[in-house]
């Protein structure tokens, strides 16, 4: 028999996603990407030892979704041989993370534009929704949608 | 700044209409919908200037005038468009900013009157009642909170790491700052 749950019925099931891991090549620079070019805020930055950080940053719009940019280097995440193959991939671009979202498109992309992030697709009417494609500094790509009003 | 056709067109190059203005090479196809774009353009370089003017300016003594002049436009019609797309007055922004910033200096330990002048407002009554009013926290409160975050994130920087990173990477195992 099939039953139609709301989400409010599924009280024990899964509600949230409230941590995702993106990889990044250097945290100091992807810091200086997600915090002063983003705008995102940082939620938990610790040391955990050396060469190691933990350090998660928030969309404004939603501070209970932590993104963690986890660095890829040799250590307790990944081996030698793991780190070397996961750093190629992420600077060759092979990792899309995500959708962002923003209120206004065009005046989001101008403005990123202007603080030095690369675009690779600039705001374009597609049939499913307004969107444009950016690039993290280490080469994560992510899409960037307007809410629709 | 004037703009080629082509760049602006670049800015909405709806696939559709952008197939048919450049088919066989000829001369851009007039579309109505794409032209009451683009004088959009122009008042969005603007608008967007307007706004990194204020994320750079806020600590200054900068009013509304200001604002208005380096975006070009009358102080009405710059709010009204501003409004548009931040869902904020410039002025409204304005304040936003000098308290997103104050929470940044709060959370480094300053003195609530050194932040208070530092991020432009010039009266520690009418800032800390605006910092409650946009963060439902005075700023004596927020800082000790924070401050307080901190410290355990210093000591103990597990209790804010989901255990399955720490666990699957034996961090609980080969550390000892639990």
């Amino acid at each position: 028999m099939i039953t139609t749950f709301g989400l409010s019925n599924n009280i024990n099931m899964i509600t949230k996603l409230n941590h995702v891991s993106v990889f990044v090549l250097d945290q100091n620079s992807a810091y200086d990407f997600y915090v002063n070019k983003l705008g995102f805020t940082v939620n938990t930055d610790a040391a955990m030892g050396p060469g190691m950080r933990w350090l998660t940053v928030c969309p404004p719009g939603q501070p209970e979704l932590e993104i963690s940019l986890m660095a890829v280097t040799e250590g307790m995440m990944f081996d030698a041989q793991s780190a070397h193959q996961m750093r190629e991939l992420v600077q060759r671009g092979t990792f899309g993370f995500g959708v962002f979202e923003c209120n206004d498109l065009i005046a989001t992309y101008e403005e990123l534009k202007a603080k030095g992030v690369e675009f690779t697709k600039a705001p374009t009417k597609e049939f499913y929704g307004f969107e444009a494609l950016f690039k993290d500094d280490s080469g994560n790509w992510f899409s960037l949608g307007e809410k629709k009003r | 700044m004037i703009l080629s056709w082509r760049e602006r067109t670049n800015m909405f190059n709806c696939s559709v209409l952008t197939g048919s203005a450049f088919s066989n090479n000829k001369k851009p196809i007039f579309i109505p919908e794409m032209t009451n774009q683009l004088p959009k353009i122009y008042l969005y370089r603007r608008l967007v200037q307007a706004k990194l003017f204020i994320d750079k300016n806020y600590h200054e003594p900068i009013d509304l005038n200001d604002i208005a002049d380096e975006a070009y436009f009358s102080k009405y019609h710059f709010i009204r468009l501003f409004k548009n797309i931040y869902g904020k007055t410039p002025h409204q922004y304005l304040i936003q900013v000098r308290v997103e910033n104050a929470r940044l200096q709060l959370k480094k330990g300053l003195p609530i009157a050194n932040v208070c002048y530092a991020v432009g407002f010039d009266s520690v009554t009418s800032f800390s009642a605006l910092f409650k009013k946009i963060t439902s926290r005075s700023p004596a409160n927020y800082q000790q909170t924070e401050l307080k975050r901190q410290a355990e994130m210093q000591q103990s920087p597990l209790k804010f790491i989901p255990g399955c990173f720490a666990r699957e990477k034996e961090w609980l195992r080969n550390r000892n700052f639990q």
